[in-house]
């Protein structure tokens, strides 16, 4: 059994709870860091591509776990970064790192205008709001044709940081690194937010409308905030995602790209920065396991390529529908249930975890 | 002058008329007790005092001021505080969070600054915590701090919620039914939490009860509402013995055989 015993007020406020705890993410940074050197292309290759997705999902993750406003348009947002960005650098000749930190702020205030007539709405129809949105997106990018390419689409520019440059194929190793800098940018800001108070007023707006106003939080400008920099970081998700692809065009960001977002911050557990993490780790792994998969199951029974169409979008519906019955939690929430089990070893009872009954709550005042 | 008066309010929901030309004033320093049969329109009055309603008529003015003209996530910065009737807390938060989302209206470092997480916001979160925990001291919720409020007994989350509202350093703080569903030794903890914060924390209480102990021992001066008009109001002895009340209360017939 272990014991945290706080000694000041700064213990509450640290970024990490103990010494342990920081030196095993030291250490995972550190391998982070060293990964490249240990992997041929590809791999590192779909590394950053766990990266990217990271990024965007700590972006969905504040709007939707921690501010509790679900969106099924953030395939939206991750197009806007993307063309921005390569835009901005193709026509404008911007340097990359002013051209991504622009298409960051850029869809960020294409968020907050998003946020204002979605204000009044909740859960499932902000989710049908949003929705349209991933579906109007396609045809916006078509419809801009002169500054996107059209259906022909985009070449993203090479990268260029202090003279040295940054190539997806030419030098993987330096785009990993790239990804992997902005990454740990986001999780900082992200850990910040969380422990001052605009991201207890997310908490607040999430699990409380009434309280939270009673208490002086601000709704409108809560959620604004909570949509402006979720679309921030989506948009520099997207960014990255332009350089990742290396061309894109209107097919990319899809509206599977928007579910398939949601989805992964889902399984890694909503409502903690962890889960991105998780969740976007399944979602690099999930369809190289099923390529595997599928080699070996052509390699056993013999016959020609086996395709079977639909079956990653098959695969991941029915992990989210696992994760759903049987941890609701996601990912974080299992490991965390094993932390606390181990921590308080041998003092844990069977039932410790069994969801709490919860007491009425007002509904009149909704 | 008064810290709050409330003057000719009427509120209507549909055909209901859930406040009636309602009246009266609370004086700094006070505790003033509402009480008054289900339906009354208690609740009602409060959720009209945090802006949640919109009354049809009348005036609200907190040390002289309107009210009236502020959204409901204003009212906290002028210091009104409220408790709700069916426990209003962040449930996936803990104890020590839920606090913390009471100084909400004492924050003052920007976003960006928040993202950075400057040597001001750190000293800025550092007060609140030295403010919260004068709370957490006062009501005795150590043992609690850290958990989260799902898992937590119905009367220590009652007296969270007192918490949550005392960390806005109110002037006036309103508590719907504060002793509601407790035991007998909560409640009498809870009259003493009471009466503590009107001497020690130098807050004015307005609060709605049912427990008529409770309330006599509290409270200066009470108000009787029914069907959304005032009956009377006065200390609780004049309150208590007052023939409408006893009518309210115990029925026609036991009015007369008083
Ligand atoms: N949002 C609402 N919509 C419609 N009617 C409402 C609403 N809120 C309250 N009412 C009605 O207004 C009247 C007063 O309700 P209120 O909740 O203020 O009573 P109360 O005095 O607090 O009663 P209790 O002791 O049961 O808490 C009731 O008739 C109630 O049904
Ligand atoms: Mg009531």
């Amino acid at each position: 059994m272990r014991v945290q015993l706080k000694t000041s007020y700064h213990h509450d406020i640290r970024l990490f709870p103990d010494a342990r705890r920081a030196l095993r993410f030291a250490g995972l940074v550190a391998l982070a860091i060293a990964l490249p050197f240990g992997l041929d292309d590809f791999l590192i290759g779909e590394a950053t591509n766990v990266l990217i997705w990271a990024i965007a999902g700590m972006g969905l993750m504040v709007l939707t776990g921690h501010a509790g406003q679900p969106s099924l348009g953030h395939a939206a947002f991750l197009a806007a970064g993307c063309y921005v960005n390569a835009i901005l650098m193709e026509r404008f000749g911007l340097p990359f790192l002013a051209s991504f930190t622009l298409a960051g702020i850029v869809t960020g205030l294409a968020g907050v205008l998003i946020a204002i007539p979605a204000l009044r709405l909740h859960g499932i129809y902000l989710a049908i709001a949003t929705l349209a949105l991933s579906v109007l997106t396609e045809d916006i990018i078509v419809l801009a044709e002169p500054w996107t390419g059209g259906v022909v689409g985009l070449v993203a520019p090479t990268i260029t940081i202090a003279g040295v440059e940054v190539d997806r194929y030419g030098s993987p190793d330096r785009f990993y690194w790239l990804c992997l800098a902005v990454a740990l940018l986001v999780t900082l800001g992200y850990r910040n937010v969380l422990r001052a108070s605009l991201g207890r007023a997310f908490v607040a707006v999430r699990d409380s409308e009434v309280s939270a106003q009673a208490m002086g939080v601000n709704l409108a400008r809560t959620k604004a905030a909570a949509f402006g920099l979720s679309c921030m970081v989506t948009g520099w998700a997207g960014a990255l995602m332009g350089h990742f692809f290396f061309t894109f065009n209107h097919e990319v960001f899809t509206i599977v790209i928007s579910i398939q977002l949601l989805l992964m911050i889902v399984i890694g557990g909503l409502g903690s920065i962890q889960g991105a993490w998780y969740g976007a780790i399944v979602v690099g792994i999930v369809p190289q396991a099923i390529n595997v998969a599928r080699d070996w199951v052509t390699g056993a029974f013999g016959g020609g390529g086996l395709a079977i169409p639909g079956i990653e979008a098959g695969i991941f519906g029915l992990i989210l529908v696992f994760f759903i019955l049987f941890e609701p939690l996601g990912i974080h929430g299992r490991i965390m249930k094993w932390r606390v089990w181990f921590d308080l070893f041998p003092l844990c009872r069977r039932d410790m975890f069994r969801r709490q009954k919860s007491y009425l709550r007002t509904e009149r005042m909704r | 002058m008064s810290l709050l008066e409330v003057r000719d309010v009427s509120l209507r929901f549909g055909g209901v008329t859930a406040l009636d030309r309602v009246s009266f004033s609370v004086e700094r320093g006070e505790v003033f007790a509402i009480v008054g049969p289900n339906g009354a329109g208690k609740s009602t009055l409060f959720n009209l005092i945090s802006r949640f309603c919109e009354p049809a008529q009348g005036e609200v003015r907190f040390e002289g001021e309107s009210i009236l003209g502020r959204p409901a996530s204003g009212i906290a910065a002028l210091g009104i505080a409220r408790t709700f009737q069916n426990i209003e807390l962040f449930e996936h938060s803990t104890v020590l969070e839920n606090l913390l989302v009471g100084r909400h209206v004492r924050r003052r470092a920007d976003i960006v600054s928040q993202i950075v997480f400057t040597p001001a916001v750190r000293r800025e979160e550092i007060a609140h915590r030295a403010a919260v925990e004068r709370v957490i001291d006062f009501l005795d919720l150590q043992p609690y701090r850290e958990q989260r409020i799902a898992g937590l007994p119905y009367g220590v989350r009652k007296m969270v919620e007192v918490g949550r509202a005392l960390s806005i350093e109110p002037k006036l703080i309103l508590l719907d039914e504060p002793a509601s569903g407790l035991s007998p030794e909560e409640t009498t903890d809870m009259r003493f939490r009471i009466d503590d914060i009107r001497k020690r924390m130098g807050a004015t209480v307005l609060m709605v009860e049912h427990d008529m102990g409770l309330v006599t021992a509290v409270s200066d001066r009470v108000l009787v509402l029914a069907d959304g008009q005032v009956v009377t109001a006065g200390t609780p002895d004049e309150v208590r013995t007052h023939p409408k009340v006893i009518e309210a209360w115990l029925g026609a017939d036991a009015g007369e055989a008083a």
